[in-house]
């Protein structure tokens, strides 16, 4: 029964010093929305909680050039909305945020929070994995920038070290005739997590698809990215046949379990219907219709 | 009572406990506090099956700040050879459930509790009591628990001359259905399963005991009945009724759960124990391990129709879990599931079979759903069979006033034949549907109860009114209440005030269940009313020094009637009060009844449900609700209870249900992955009031709580049907069963 210390720098060089003087057994405070969960039901015990919501840039939303998004990792989802840009260029990342939880919820729950938790049903990481956004995270020795499908590595683990925090998500630029979309598979029609989720993100021109990603969620240990998806959807025209193959393709990459909230079977079956219908999403908001 | 022209009867007023809840000032189970209090707390088996050899609290008593350490030893015993009523409960499988005694009987079964003064340390006490216990096989669902070489859970429950599971039997007859198949045209005989489901209350249970130096014990909780808890925490403490006071606090919903008690004898002993005032408050995970859900069940349901669409036969065969100890709603299950027809030929079996999982309770129209369930679905495939209208075969076969039922009554008047012919000529019947839409209707019925009840009307000084009545209000019974009193004395709803009073303040009245509520009180508030009515007569006619029986009242007023009419001016509410003193002082009257003819409620549903066949979701678009209401005396809250009852039905079909690890341990014990439905999973849900006034009430009320839980399931399975063509014979049906069926049936073409 240790008591617990409570910090909330206003920098990121005291969070950092802070956070990795603990030696692993200090938790990040982001939105707190799976942090204070685990807490209660005992399944952590942490010695430190290092709040980042007062350090302003892992708080801010900016825009560095048209197009081009920096996302602070603690913003939350309802901050992000308010952001009168941000959502006109990744619609499907703005939605997968904003599907976590109730209204509440998304008051506080974060992009980074969502992707440290380490879930592999966090319904904004296939969604990011598909963006192609990369993670800042900042150590004692500095920064660096990791893709975002490379932070998960098993259930509940990331690749950030115990003394890194994560700092901002970088969205790439994308060219005209670029749409992405979010789709998840949950019995009822909110408050539940993922049994499948799906980010697509397309660029077409014309009628050609010329850049294409796929994230998987809750499919496996960790979201996929479905190379394999990919490389069909690129230099085709989206027709049946290739969304065919390319739900097919998310089918066999599929490493499910059986659990209470769903069966391997339907976990593959449903993974092929929603890069269907993610992809048809995506193909509208790219063609601007 | 009766008429249009009623001024309160029949109106929306506001409900009396609004303002207090969406302040957040009223109080439930959990928000009493009192000095000294400290925390008590369960230790749970980790064994889904398990002999006692032996506890070990010293460990625990000795760490600071734990102040008391209980076992069963400290319960009072009821030996399991005798039974015990209390209500329909008994208390030799009470003591049992409250504090597991020769074994744990299922993975969270108390089998000590801890006070200490910081939930923290009653936590770690917890973890230093140490249980020797023999882990024994275990078995959870039905079909295990009724195999001959299955693990005994009760030795000293036999069946058929040996140990067994099956715990008890009832059975209903009527004619002779081996005839009566002689007759049919066409029979159809199919099984069901359901699952278990729980209620799903908000709000946990919870409670503060306080036990004085004298013995005498005060309990604040959240419940359906303060006097069922008075009553089973003496029965398990020995404290005498007399010494104990109860106190209900508000109720974050029951729906049949709270009918029972957890930790209030626990609470009550350990504070006896300490010294101080004990508050316990179960977790959400504890409510859906240890709190009683509702029975899961398998069914097999024959029935016979001639052409011309008259049932002439009818057979049921219900085994429900009744959980770890004996009592599952068979009485419901077979008693309700073939009463909306008359049928000449009835045979109704029930099973009662225990199992290591926690011991059911009462669950809105106990057993009624699934009764209906499997009756329901038959009767859309005799009606499909011989080409009839599943309504108008419904219609055919309605119950009326004069059927003889199955379960024994024959029914006065009752509305089940105009909740059909409602059903039949709404317009939702006519909306057209699209692809992969179906339409699906089904019927129910719940008895109803009475019983005791006690009021106690009082004018104040000023000429106002106090009502306090003895139950929990959880179906908007004080406003009810209100709505019958202001009508009787003709005075306006605002100047009755409706309160609940503690079993020291009221006499004794049975719980909230039953949907007996407003039928039962509403009869003891109308008899203390008429009596504060001949009171308030009298005095007029003292003050005029005429005849009492030569005084009306009317509108509020005294007014001199016959020969004397106009002779004196009426005199108020307000002035009769004002002068009570002189006329033979306090003005009030109190009621004590033991109710009776509370007949049963019938239902119709409608269901359009659409289903997204590449996820297999099922979602309902469309809902009506047709039922006989009696008289709906406060509209608002009898369309609540008929919304409500959908809803609980929409998500035991779909989606709800308790998932056990091979451990036998409940694997989803949360409202993420225990899938109720949310306010976005559901359509408006439609109501039709069907007023058929209960003839043996004064105001013609009818219970209307319960029987909105008994179609729903059916009728939803119905409508699945008429969208795919595919008939389910088990719930849930969640979207993985529901996509596998239609692959199987794609794969059968």
């Amino acid at each position: 029964m240790s008591d617990i210390q409570y910090l909330a720098p206003t920098t990121l060089d005291e969070a950092v010093s802070a956070y990795s003087g603990a030696k692993g057994s200090a938790r990040i405070l982001a939105g707190g929305t799976d942090l204070l969960v685990q807490m209660r039901a005992g399944m952590i015990n942490p010695s430190l909680i290092v709040d980042i919501k007062k350090i302003e840039e892992i708080n801010t939303v900016r825009e560095t050039e048209k197009g081009v998004f920096v996302v602070g990792a603690s913003v939350s989802g309802m901050e992000l909305a308010k952001n009168p840009n941000f959502g006109k260029t990744w619609p499907g990342v703005l939605e997968a945020l904003n599907l976590i939880g109730s209204t509440q919820i998304q008051g506080r729950a974060s992009l980074g929070g969502n992707l440290c938790n380490g879930s592999p049903a966090g319904d904004s990481v296939p969604a990011l994995v598909a963006a192609k956004a990369t993670l800042t995270v900042q150590g004692p020795n500095g920064r660096r920038e990791i893709p975002v499908k490379e932070v998960p590595v098993g259930p509940g683990k990331t690749s950030l070290a115990d003394n890194e925090i994560a700092v901002s998500f970088s969205f790439p630029s994308r060219p005209p005739g670029s749409g992405d979309a979010y789709l998840r598979m949950i019995p009822r029609t909110e408050m539940d997590i993922a049994v499948v989720g799906c980010g697509v993100n397309l660029t077409l021109e014309g009628d050609i698809c010329t850049s294409a990603c796929v994230g998987l969620g809750a499919v496996a240990p960790i979201v996929l990215e479905v190379e394999g998806a990919a490389e069909l959807l690129i230099g085709s025209q989206l027709d049946e046949d290739t969304i065919e193959k390319t739900a097919e393709a998310c089918r066999a990459c599929c490493d499910p379990i059986d659990d209470k909230r769903g069966t391997i079977s339907y976990r593959t079956k449903v993974s092929g219907v929603l890069l269907k219908r993610a992809v048809a999403i995506a193909a509208k908001r790219a063609k601007g219709v | 009572m009766n008429d249009a022209n009623n001024k309160w009867i029949g109106k929306r007023t506001i409900r009396p406990d609004g303002a207090d809840k969406v302040t957040g000032q009223a109080t439930f189970g959990a928000d009493t506090t009192m000095p000294g209090m400290i925390w008590g707390k369960v230790l749970r088996s980790p064994h889904a099956h398990a002999n006692i050899r032996s506890i070990d609290t010293s460990k625990a008593e000795s760490l600071p700040g734990v102040k008391a350490v209980i076992t069963s030893a400290d319960v009072t015993n009821y030996s399991p050879e005798k039974s015990v009523i209390l209500g329909i409960q008994d208390m030799r499988w009470m003591t049992r459930n409250v504090m597991a005694r020769e074994k744990a009987l299922f993975h969270g079964h108390p089998v000590a509790a801890v006070a200490a003064t910081s939930q923290k340390i009653a936590d770690q006490a917890c973890k230093l009591i140490e249980v020797d216990y023999e882990v024994l096989p275990w078995v959870v669902e039905i079909d295990d628990a009724i195999k001959s070489d299955a693990p005994i859970l009760h030795e000293f429950i036999e069946f058929e001359g040996k140990p067994s599971n099956i715990a008890g039997t009832l059975e209903h007859k009527k004619g002779d259905v081996q005839t009566g198949f002689e007759e049919a045209d066409v029979i159809v005989e199919r099984s069901f399963t359901t699952r278990p489901v729980h209620q799903g209350y908000i709000e946990p249970h919870a409670c503060l005991v306080s036990v004085s130096a004298d013995g005498r014990a005060t309990i604040w909780s959240s419940s359906q009945g303060q006097f069922m808890v008075r009553a089973m925490t003496s029965m398990l403490t020995d404290i005498p009724q007399s010494s104990i006071r109860a106190i209900p606090a508000e109720i974050g919903g029951g729906f049949g759960g709270k009918t029972i008690v957890y930790l209030e004898p626990l609470a009550t002993i350990l504070s006896k124990k300490s010294g101080r005032p004990v508050k316990m408050v179960m977790s959400r995970e504890e409510v859906m391990r240890a709190s009683g859900p509702t029975s899961g069940s398998k069914s097999t349901v024959k029935m016979g129709i001639k052409k011309d669409g008259s049932i002439v036969a009818a057979q049921g065969t219900y085994y429900l879990q009744a959980g770890a100890l004996p009592g599952s709603p068979i009485r419901g299950a077979v008693g309700c599931a073939f009463a909306p027809y008359d049928i000449p030929n009835v045979h109704a079996l029930g099973y009662d079979v225990v199992s290591n999982r926690s011991k059911v309770a009462a669950y809105r129209a106990p057993g009624a759903p699934i009764g209906a369930f499997a009756v329901e679905c038959v009767i859309d495939e005799i009606s499909e069979a011989i080409g009839m209208d599943p309504l108008e075969v419904r219609l055919k076969n309605a119950a009326k006033e004069g059927t003889q039922a199955a379960h024994g009554p024959v029914y006065p008047r009752i509305g089940y034949y105009e909740t059909v012919e409602a059903a039949l000529s709404h317009p939702h019947r006519e909306i057209p549907l699209g692809k992969f839409q179906g339409r699906g209707v089904a019927s129910g019925f719940w008895f109803n109860a009475g019983g005791e009840s006690s009021s106690q009307v009082n004018i104040t000084e000023d000429g106002n009114v106090v009502v306090t009545t003895g139950h929990p209000d959880i179906g908007g019974s004080r406003a009810s209440i209100a709505n019958i009193t202001a009508e009787l004395l003709g005075i306006d709803y605002k100047r009755v005030s409706v309160l609940i009073g503690d079993t020291a303040t009221i006499g004794y009245s049975n719980l909230t269940g039953g949907s007996r509520v407003l039928f039962a009180s509403g009869m003891a508030v109308t008899d203390s009313t008429e009596k504060v009515i001949v009171s308030l007569k009298e005095r007029a006619a003292k003050i005029w020094d005429i005849d009492p029986e030569a005084v009306d009242w009317e509108d509020g007023y005294a007014r001199p009637a016959g020969a004397n009419a106009g002779m004196f001016d009426p005199l108020s509410l307000e002035e009769l009060a004002e002068r009570a003193t002189e006329t033979g002082g306090p003005i009030g009257a109190g009621s004590q009844l033991n109710t009776a003819g509370a007949e049963g409620g019938f239902a119709t549903h409608m269901c359009d449900v659409e289903v997204d066949i590449d996820l297999g979701i099922v979602r309902i678009i469309r809902y009506t609700s047709f039922q006989d209401v009696g008289r709906a005396v406060h509209p608002s809250y009898v369309e609540g209870q008929l919304q409500g009852g959908a809803a609980q039905g929409i998500g035991w079909a779909l989606n709800e249900e308790y998932i056990y690890d091979s451990e036998g341990r409940v694997d989803n014990p949360g409202f993420l992955d225990y899938r109720m439905p949310v306010c976005s999973d559901l359509p408006m849900l439609d109501t039709v009031m069907i007023e058929v006034p209960n003839p043996k009430h004064p105001q013609g009320v009818r219970g209307v709580g319960e029987v909105p839980l008994v179609p729903p399931l059916a009728a939803i399975r119905n409508a699945i049907y008429d969208a795919l063509g595919i008939r389910f014979y088990g719930l849930p049906m969640s979207p993985p069963v529901v996509l596998e069926a239609l692959e199987q049936g794609e794969a059968a073409e």
